[in-house]
C-alpha cells in the first residue's frame, strides 16, 4: 500500500470509528533496563559522552527493541504508532553531543515503525496501520524566559526552532511516516515554529501529510505552561488545518476531562487525546490500571468527545488493549460546523463574528 | 455610541504606537520598557480588545524594539491575555513580531501598493505564521480615495486572498483608508462618506470580512480642538458602524455618545462627514473656534483672566499672545499712569520679562514669543500718538533702549526669516532694532551703523556666497575703524567659518557666531553689558583662535585624490544596456499661476517647524510633549493662512521647465538645441568628488549620469525654476505695517514651503508626464519626501554642485526672469526668495551626493572650463576648497 492510499483510508476510517493510538514508549524501554553499554551499542562504544537515557538513540543502537515495542502496541490494537523521536532534533540532542545525527535518527525511527506496521498490515490487509512521526517540544521554551530576573530573555528563538524541526521533519518523511504529530506542546510558540517547519518542508518535498497537534495541560487551572487556555491554543494552531487537535500527557484522564470537553466543542477538526496513566505516585510511577483508565476514556467516547485515543506516560500495551476494547462500541465524535468568525488569541481566546 | 452594532465593535488600543504617541515613543527610546508595559496594561484595563504595537521610528531599531517589547509582554499575563496587532510599514518588523507571539495575532498591514507579487508573498507568509491580516485599500496606483476605488481594490484583494492563497475570509480585515476631511481642500470633503459607502459595499459583497480604520486621521484638520475632534469621531463611527465597520484603532477613552453631542455641533459635523452641503467645511471651521478648549467649564476659566487687575491682564495677554483686548487694556492702564511711557516701562515690560524668562527657561518657544511680540507692538503702537503729543507739549526725551542693534541680510542674499525672528526676539527684550532688510550693500550697513551709533551689527545669510560677503563686511569694518561686535548667523554660517575666515578680518573687535535666534538675546546682553563685555569677547577670541588652529592642523591631513585619479574612478554606467528615455518635448514650457491648493498637498512640514526652531518631525511634533503645545497652534495658524493664501490668491506660483538633448564631455555636459547635437546651446559644468577612495566607491560628478558624447547615445537633461513667492513681499509688508511680525514671518515661511512643494510636484509631473519615464509612479507625500523615486533634481549651490554660478546658465536657458519673474542677485541668490531651481537627471542610478572638498588641480581645471581666473574660481568655490588659497599662492610665489 502506498502512503497516499493509506492516508486516503485514514480519512475514511476516522469517520467510521474511534481510532486507537499507541501507549508510552519510555515506559516500555525502561522494562529492558538498558545500561550505558546498551544505549551505546557497537557504533557509539567509544563516544566521549554518557549516552544512557538518550532513548531516541536506540533506533540506531537497539532497533530490535524499538521495533518490538511498536509491534506490541499494534498487537494490542493500535491503529497509529508514534515514532521514537520525541527528542530527536538537534536542540535536545545537543545535550549528548549528537545534534548532527538528528536526520539519521528520524529516518531510522520512521523506517523501524513502518517495518513493524507493514508486518501487521500483511497480517490484516483490511486494516492499515499508520506511523505518526512524533515531534516533541524540545527542552527550551520560546515564550518563557529561563531567567526570572530577566523576563525579556529567551534561550531559543523561532528561527532556531524552525531549523531544528525542519531537519527532523525531513527525516520523518524520508523514513516513511504517514502523519506528523506535534506533541506535548507546553509552549505554543514552539508548536507554531514546528508547524511552520512542517509546512515549509511539505512545500519543499511536494508532500502533504496529515498533521496531528497535541498540547499538554500543566496545571489544574487548565492552561499550558505558556499560559494559554485550550480554546486559545486551538486558535493559535488552527491555520495549520490539522487532521486532529487534542491533548496528551498532562495528568491523568480524570483531571483532563474539562480541557477535553472545551477543545471538543470549539474545534472543527478531529480530537485526539492520550493521557498518562493517572498522576504519578510518590515513587514517580504511574499506577492507574488498564481497567481504571479504560473506564474513564469510555465515558468520553460515550459522550462523543473524541475521535482518536491512546495513552501517554505509564501506559502499556495492556492499557491500549483495554482502551481499544472499551471505546469500540461507540461512534466517533461528530466534527461540528463552526461559524465564520475572526478567532484570535492571546492567552485567552477572542472571537469576533 | 448608542447603536447595537457598537456592542460588536472591536476596539484596538492605539497608545502603544511610537508614531501615534509621543509618550510611548519616548519610553521606548529611553529603554524604559517597564513604563511602556504600563501603557499596554492600561489599555487592556480600559477595555481594549487587542493592542496595536508599532515601533516604526527612524531612530529606533524597530525589529529589536518589537521583539523586546513582545517578549516582555509575554511575561505579563494581564496584558498578553489579549491578542496583539503587529503594526508596521516594514515587513521585516512584522515578521520579527510574528516570530515572538504564541497567540493568533493580526498583521497590520499588507497591500498591493507594490503589486500583486509582494502582496501574495506576504499574505502566504501571514497565513503560514498563523495570523489574521489587515489589508489597506492601496494598489499600484495609490491609496484609494473614492468609494468606488476603495471597493474595487478590496474586491481584487479578496479574490486573490481567498482564491490564490486560500486565506480564510473571516481572517481578512479591510482598511479602506480614513483620511482627513474639512482640510479646506475640496477633494478631501468626500473622504468620510467615501469610507462609509465603501464599507457598506465591502460588507455586502465580500462575505465574512471585517472593516477597520484609524479613526483619528479623520479630524486631522482640527488638531488641538479636542471637542470638535471627539464629536467628529463619534459621529463618524456612528454612521460607519451602521454601514458595517466592526473594528477600529481608537483611543477608547476619547469616544463619546452620539446622543450626547450638542445638537448644533452634531449637525455641523454630520454635514461635513456626510457632505450634506457645499459650505459644510466653512461652517464647521467657523463654529470650531467656539468649541475650542474642550469642556465648557474650561471656556469660562479662559475668560476669568478678564476679571483681574489691568496690570495682570496685560501680562496675561502678552504671555498668551492674545491681542483681542490689548487696546482696551492699554487704554485703561494709560489713563491710570502718569505718562504713557510708564505703561510701557511698567506693566508691558513686566509682561515681556515674564515672556523672556519663560523663553529662557525653555518653557515658551519661538512661535509663542513672536506672538507675544505682536501683542506688545500693538500696545506700543496704540501708545505712540500719546507719546508724540506729550513730547511736543512737554519736550520730554525718551530713555534710550537697552541697546541698538543693526540687522541685515548681506548683499546678494534674500533670505530673512531667521533674521526677522532674531529682530522680534531682541525687541521683546527692549533692544532697539534697525532692520535694513535683505540684499544690503556693505556700504549701506556701515553708513547706517555710524549714523545711528549702533552697539552691535548682525549679519545674516543663507547661501554660500554670503559667507564671502560677510568676510568682506568684516574687513570693511576693520578698515573704517569700527570697534563694535559683529554677529554672524544664518543657515550656511558656522562657528568654524566665523573663527577661521571672518574673525581674522576684524581684529579691532570681534565677530561672533550665533547658533540660532533663541541664543541671540543672551549673546547680545553679554556684549552690551559694560561689566561683562570684555570678558565675553576675550573668551570668544580665545576659543576661535584655538578653533582656527586645530582647523588648520586638520586641513593638512585630509587626503585627496588627484583630479586625474578621481576621473579614472568615475562612475561607469553601462550605456550599451540602457536607452535613455526621451522627454515629451524639447525646449521649455512655462506654467503660470499654478494651483496653490494642489501644491499645499506636497508640503513637507518638518522644515517649516525647524524654521521656528521647533525641532522634530511632522506630524509627530504636534503631539510632542515638549514642543506640541507650541507646534499645534502654529500649525493651525499656518493651515488657516494657507487657506487664505490659496483662497485669496495671495501668492502666484510660476514654473518653467525645459529639456535638451545632452551628452557628457569629461566632467561637463553639453546641451544642444536639437537632435542633430552639433552646436551646444550651453555647457553645464560639474565638479567631481576627490575623496581618496579605497572602498571601490566611485568619485562622482553629475556628468557621470549622462551618456558620453563619444558613445553616440542620445541622452537628455532637464532644468527647472519654480517660485511660489510672487506677491510675497507685498503681503509681508502689509503685515509689517500692521505691526504683525508673526504673520509676516509665517507668510514667508509658507511661501518657502510652497516653493519647495512646487519643486516636488513639478518633479513628479516631469517623471510621470513631461519626461514620462515613470508614468505609473504613485507615491505618497512621505515617500516623496524620502526621495523614493527614479531620477534627481540637484540644485546649483547644493552639495552635488556647490557652484551657485551654474544658476546663470540655467536661468539663461530657461529665460527664467522673463518667464516666471525670478531674478538672480550678484551672489546668484534667487529673488523672490521663495524659489527653487535645478537640473533634472533621469538615469536610475542617478543619486544625490556631496562633492566635498576639492583640490587645487580641479579648481584650476574648472576655472579653465568656466573661463575664470583661478582667483575667481577660488572665490566662488571658497567653502569647498581643500586648501588655503593664500598659502598656496605664497608657496607658488
Amino acid at each position: 500500500m502506498t502512503r497516499e492510499e493509506r492516508i486516503e483510508r485514514l480519512y475514511e476510517a476516522v469517520k467510521e470509528r474511534i481510532l486507537i493510538l499507541d501507549g508510552a514508549m519510555g515506559t516500555m524501554i525502561q522494562r529492558h533496563k538498558l545500561d550505558e553499554a546498551g544505549y551505546r551499542g557497537e557504533r557509539f562504544k567509544d563516544f566521549d559522552r554518557d549516552l544512557k537515557g538518550n532513548n531516541d538513540l536506540l533506533v540506531l543502537t537497539q532497533p530490535d527493541i524499538i521495533r518490538d515495542i511498536h509491534s506490541a502496541y499494534m498487537e494490542a490494537g493500535a491503529d497509529i504508532v508514534e515514532t521514537n523521536t520525541f527528542n530527536a532534533q538537534s536542540i535536545s540532542q545537543a545535550d549528548y553531543g549528537l545534534e548532527d545525527l538528528a536526520y539519521e535518527m528520524n529516518v531510522a525511527a520512521a523506517k523501524l515503525a513502518r517495518e513493524a506496521a507493514d508486518a501487521w498490515e500483511a497480517k490484516t490487509p483490511d486494516r492499515p496501520r499508520y506511523v505518526a512521526g512524533a515531534i516533541g517540544p524540545t527542552n527550551r521554551t520560546a515564550s518563557i524566559s529561563p531567567d526570572v530576573n530577566n523576563p525579556g530573555f529567551r534561550n531559543v528563538d523561532f528561527d532556531t526552532l524552525v531549523e531544528a524541526y525542519s531537519t527532523q521533519v525531513r527525516g520523518l518523511i524520508d523514513g516513511g511516516a504517514d502523519l506528523i504529530l506535534i506533541e506535548t506542546v507546553f509552549d505554543t510558540l514552539n508548536a507554531k515554529a514546528a508547524g511552520f517547519a512542517v509546512e515549509e518542508v511539505f512545500d519543499e518535498k511536494g508532500v502533504h501529510l496529515p498533521v496531528m497537534i497535541s498540547g499538554t495541560i500543566t496545571d489544574l487551572s487548565g492552561r499550558n505552561l505558556s499560559g494559554q487556555t485550550p480554546e486559545a491554543f486551538w486558535y493559535s494552531m488552527r491555520h495549520l488545518r490539522p487532521f486532529s487537535i487534542g491533548f496528551n500527557c498532562s495528568f491523568g484522564a480524570e483531571q483532563l476531562r474539562p480541557s477535553v470537553d472545551e477543545i471538543s466543542h470549539v474545534t472543527d477538526t478531529y480530537v485526539s487525546i492520550y493521557p498518562n496513566a493517572g498522576l504519578p505516585n510518590e515513587m514517580g510511577e504511574y499506577d492507574e490500571t488498564p481497567e481504571q483508565m479504560a473506564a474513564l476514556l469510555e465515558d468520553w467516547a460515550e459522550n462523543g468527545l473524541i475521535n482518536i485515543v491512546g495513552g501517554c506516560c505509564g501506559t502499556t500495551p495492556d492499557h491500549i488493549r483495554a482502551i481499544a476494547k472499551a471505546v469500540a462500541p461507540y461512534k466517533p465524535r461528530v466534527v461540528p460546523q463552526v461559524e465564520h468568525a475572526l478567532r484570535l488569541s492571546g492567552l485567552e481566546p477572542f472571537v469576533h463574528g | 455610541m448608542s447603536t447595537n452594532a457598537a456592542q460588536n465593535f472591536v476596539m484596538v488600543g492605539e497608545r502603544t504606537n511610537v508614531t501615534g504617541s509621543a509618550r510611548f515613543r519616548k519610553l521606548i527610546e529611553a529603554n524604559d520598557y517597564a513604563a511602556a508595559l504600563e501603557v499596554a496594561r492600561q489599555q487592556v484595563e480600559n477595555g481594549a480588545n487587542m493592542i496595536d504595537i508599532n515601533m516604526d521610528e527612524g531612530m529606533l531599531n524597530s525589529e529589536e524594539a518589537m521583539k523586546t517589547f513582545l517578549n516582555l509582554i509575554a511575561s505579563e499575563p494581564d496584558i498578553s491575555r489579549v491578542p496583539i496587532m503587529l503594526d508596521s510599514s516594514k515587513w521585516s518588523v512584522i515578521e520579527t513580531g510574528l516570530k515572538c507571539v504564541q497567540g493568533k495575532a493580526v498583521v497590520n498591514s499588507i497591500s498591493m501598493k507594490e503589486g500583486e507579487e509582494p502582496f501574495l508573498e506576504h499574505a502566504r507568509k501571514v497565513l503560514r505564521y498563523g495570523a489574521a491580516v489587515v489589508v489597506m485599500a492601496f494598489d499600484e496606483t495609490g491609496q484609494a480615495e473614492t468609494a468606488e476605488r476603495k471597493f474595487e481594490i478590496c474586491k481584487r484583494a479578496y479574490d486573490l486572498l481567498t482564491k490564490e492563497v486560500g486565506f480564510p475570509p473571516e481572517d481578512i480585515i479591510f482598511d479602506p483608508n480614513i483620511f482627513a476631511v474639512a482640510t479646506g481642500i475640496e477633494e478631501h470633503n468626500d473622504y468620510g462618506r467615501a469610507f462609509i459607502e465603501a464599507t457598506r459595499r465591502i460588507k455586502a459583497e465580500l462575505p465574512y470580512v471585517h472593516v477597520s480604520g484609524g479613526v483619528s486621521n479623520l479630524s486631522f484638520a482640527f488638531r488641538g480642538n479636542e471637542r470638535v475632534r471627539e464629536a467628529m469621531h463619534t459621529v463618524f463611527l456612528y454612521h460607519a458602524i451602521q454601514a458595517g465597520m466592526d473594528m477600529g484603532i481608537v483611543n477608547a477613552g476619547q469616544l463619546g455618545q452620539y446622543d450626547d453631542i450638542e445638537p448644533e455641533l452634531r449637525e455641523l459635523v454630520e454635514d461635513v462627514i456626510l457632505t450634506r452641503r457645499d459650505d459644510a467645511t466653512d461652517r464647521l471651521l467657523d463654529a470650531a473656534e467656539r468649541y475650542k478648549g474642550g469642556a465648557s467649564q474650561k471656556k469660562e476659566a479662559d475668560l476669568s483672566w478678564r476679571e483681574k487687575p489691568v496690570e495682570e491682564r496685560l501680562s496675561y495677554a502678552l504671555v498668551h499672545g492674545i491681542g483681542a483686548y490689548i487696546e482696551v487694556d492699554t487704554e485703561e492702564a494709560r489713563k491710570r499712569a502718569e505718562r504713557p511711557l510708564h505703561v510701557i516701562e511698567g506693566p508691558l515690560m513686566a509682561g515681556m520679562n515674564v515672556v523672556g524668562d519663560l523663553f529662557g527657561a525653555g518653557k515658551m518657544f519661538l512661535p509663542q514669543v513672536v506672538k507675544s511680540a505682536r501683542v506688545m507692538k500693538q500696545a506700543v503702537a496704540y501708545l505712540m500718538p500719546f507719546m508724540e503729543k506729550e513730547k511736543q507739549e512737554l519736550g520730554i526725551v525718551d530713555q534710550p533702549a537697552a541697546g541698538k542693534i543693526l540687522l541685515a541680510t548681506v548683499k546678494g542674499d534674500v533670505h530673512d526669516i531667521g533674521k526677522n525672528i532674531v529682530g522680534v526676539v531682541l525687541q521683546c527684550n527692549n533692544y532697539e532694532v534697525i532692520d535694513l532688510g535683505v540684499m544690503v550693500h556693505s556700504q549701506v550697513i556701515l553708513d547706517t551703523a555710524k549714523e545711528q551709533n549702533v552697539d552691535i551689527i548682525g549679519l545674516s545669510g543663507l547661501i554660500t556666497p554670503s559667507l564671502d560677503e560677510m568676510c568682506h563686511v568684516a574687513a570693511e569694518m576693520e578698515r573704517e575703524g569700527f570697534d563694535i561686535p559683529l554677529l554672524i548667523g544664518g543657515a550656511t554660517t558656522s562657528k568654524v567659518h566665523t573663527a577661521v575666515k571672518i574673525s581674522p578680518n576684524y581684529q579691532r573687535n570681534q565677530a561672533i557666531y550665533v547658533t540660532d535666534a533663541s541664543r541671540a538675546v543672551g549673546v547680545v546682553s553679554g556684549l552690551i553689558s559694560e561689566e561683562h563685555r570684555d570678558g565675553h569677547i576675550a573668551k570668544v577670541r580665545a576659543e576661535y583662535a584655538q578653533m582656527a588652529e586645530s582647523y588648520a592642523r586638520g586641513q593638512a591631513e585630509k587626503a585627496r585624490a588627484s583630479i586625474a585619479q578621481a576621473r579614472a574612478n568615475a562612475l561607469k554606467l553601462d550605456w550599451k544596456a540602457y536607452t535613455p528615455p526621451k522627454p515629451a518635448f524639447l525646449g521649455t514650457r512655462t506654467f503660470t499661476a499654478y494651483d496653490l491648493g494642489e501644491l499645499a498637498r506636497y508640503i513637507d512640514w518638518t522644515p517649516f517647524f525647524h524654521a521656528w526652531e521647533l525641532k522634530g518631525t511632522y506630524p509627530r511634533i504636534l503631539n510632542d510633549d515638549k514642543y506640541g503645545e507650541a507646534a499645534r497652534p502654529l500649525f493651525e495658524d499656518a493651515q488657516e493662512m494657507l487657506k487664505q493664501i490659496v483662497g485669496e490668491k495671495w501668492l502666484k506660483a510660476n514654473a518653467v521647465v525645459g529639456f535638451w538633448p545632452a551628452n557628457s564631455v569629461g566632467d561637463d555636459i553639453e546641451l544642444y538645441a536639437d537632435e542633430a547635437r552639433e552646436v551646444p546651446v550651453a555647457t553645464v559644468h560639474t565638479l567631481r568628488q576627490q575623496m581618496a577612495r579605497s572602498t571601490g566607491k566611485p568619485n562622482l560628478a553629475l556628468a557621470d549620469f549622462v551618456a558620453p558624447k563619444d558613445g553616440g547615445i542620445a541622452d537628455y537633461v532637464g532644468g527647472f525654476a519654480v517660485t511660489a513667492g510672487i506677491g510675497e513681499e507685498d503681503i509681508a509688508r502689509r503685515f509689517e505695517l500692521a505691526n504683525d511680525d508673526y504673520s509676516k514671518i509665517l507668510v514667508k515661511a509658507l511661501a518657502d514651503r510652497l516653493a519647495e512643494a512646487f519643486a516636488e510636484a513639478m518633479h513628479a509631473k516631469v517623471r510621470r508626464e513631461l519626461w514620462g519615464y515613470a508614468p505609473d509612479e504613485t507615491l505618497s507625500n512621505e515617500a516623496l519626501i524620502a526621495e523614493e523615486y527614479q531620477g534627481i533634481r540637484p540644485a546649483p549651490g547644493y552639495p552635488a554642485q556647490p557652484d551657485h554660478t551654474e544658476k546663470r546658465t540655467l536661468f539663461r536657458l530657461l529665460d527664467a526672469e522673463n518667464e516666471i519673474g525670478v531674478k538672480l542677485t550678484e551672489s546668484c541668490a534667487m529673488w523672490p526668495g521663495a524659489a527653487v531651481s535645478g537640473l533634472y537627471f533621469s538615469h536610475p542610478e542617478a543619486r544625490y551626493f556631496g562633492v566635498g572638498k576639492v583640490g587645487r588641480d580641479q579648481v584650476a581645471d574648472y576655472a579653465g572650463r568656466k573661463g575664470w581666473s583661478l582667483e575667481e574660481a577660488e572665490r566662488w568655490l571658497g567653502p569647498i576648497l581643500n586648501y588655503d588659497p593664500k598659502q598656496s599662492a605664497d608657496a607658488a610665489a
